[in-house]
């Protein structure tokens, strides 16, 4: 068994709360497969009732923006505040947007 | 508040109760050993989630037993201040947690019988046995996958881990009939439609268990003659040295709490 791996893979833990919509990252943790990672997930990090839905994804399926691009990437949009929707009146009976 | 050791009324009906909630509260005593010295911390957790879980479903059905019985007797009574031979849970959750191929074959034997045990208490003619259940099936369903899938990866892993597994099935498996040894609290709690014959859960437990040892690719082992006897008291000889960690504090300060 040369091949045996002795790291298992990491993975990266999404949750949705009670009341959230959206699954949100809240960690990551080591597991040897897909079915352990569910669980995992579950008993580390939904344990005092966080979460009603965990989704995990192998860390090294994520592509990430290169942390040394940051100016060329997001740099170019600060001084174009017109593409917030704040110049609409909105009508009085909508309370929050 | 006093120290000294309490005796419980021998009534079918308070021993069929005792039973589970021994064996619940023994075998989370076993499990927490583990807590800070599981292989890997993401297990640590998993395993310390199924003993709180376990210790839970122990304090629940203890506290009842106390109602039951009418002497007065609470949880922590009745949890810490009995003799040995007053515990009612089986010999196998008493055995030494040993290594974790031991733990996860013991774990899957135990989740597999106490969701059956839970399933049909879930219609029990208790009321608050019931209830309990309810509660109950829901962890016992969890554990079971829990400690089942790790079967499956220790059983087809590495050569040492099957050769563990192995190891920890010859142990185990012969204490598994005690489980099934229906006896006189059993018919008593099966007529007052109280619970089951626990011997009434065994075909359904092997077929479980058959399952999964095949998907593990471990053979199943033939029940042998022998037959363990928590369930009456006569306990292993490592009983002794769970009790006297788990009753220290409350011997050593009577009524403690957190």
């Amino acid at each position: 068994m040369s091949d045996v791996q002795q790291e298992w893979p990491l993975w990266e833990v999404f949750v949705r709360s009670k009341s959230g919509l959206d699954h949100k990252h809240c960690g990551s943790l080591h597991a040897s497969d897909a079915r352990m990672a569910v669980q995992m997930a579950r008993d580390v990090y939904t344990r005092r009732q966080e979460g009603t839905s965990v989704w995990v994804v192998r860390s090294d399926h994520i592509v990430a923006s290169d942390p040394g691009e940051k100016d060329m990437y997001f740099d170019p949009a600060e001084d174009k505040v017109y593409r917030h929707p704040t110049f609409y009146k909105l009508p009085a009976s909508v309370d929050h947007m | 508040m006093q120290a000294t050791s309490i005796h419980i009324s021998q009534e079918p009906r308070v021993q069929y109760l005792l039973r589970i909630g021994d064996t619940a509260l023994i075998l989370a005593q076993r499990l927490s050993e583990w807590t800070g010295h599981a292989p890997v911390i993401e297990e640590d957790i998993a395993l310390s989630n199924i003993a709180l879980d376990l210790v839970g479903q122990a304090r629940a059905v203890l506290t009842h037993a106390g109602t039951v019985e009418g002497a007065g007797h609470d949880e922590d009574q009745l949890a810490f201040l009995r003799e040995e031979r007053d515990y009612r849970n089986v010999t196998l959750v008493e055995l030494p947690r040993s290594d974790f191929a031991v733990t996860v074959l013991r774990n899957t034997m135990m989740a597999t019988f106490l969701r059956l045990l839970w399933e049909r208490l879930g219609s029990s003619s208790d009321a608050e046995l019931a209830a309990i259940a309810g509660k109950a099936i829901k962890e016992a369903r969890y554990h079971q996958r829990h400690s089942a899938d790790w079967m499956v990866r220790l059983g087809r892993g590495t050569a040492e881990s099957k050769q563990r597994l192995a190891r920890a099935l010859d142990l185990l498996w012969p204490y598994a009939a005690e489980l099934f040894a229906s006896d006189a609290v059993d018919d008593a709690a099966a007529q007052a439609g109280l619970g089951p014959r626990w011997g009434d859960l065994k075909d359904d437990w092997l077929a479980d268990m058959t399952a999964i040892l095949g998907e593990s690719a471990l053979p199943v082992p033939p029940f042998v003659p022998f037959l363990s006897t928590g369930k009456h008291g006569v306990h292993s000889e490592h009983m002794g040295f769970i009790l006297a960690e788990m009753q220290h504090l409350q011997r050593a300060y009577p009524g403690g709490v957190w």
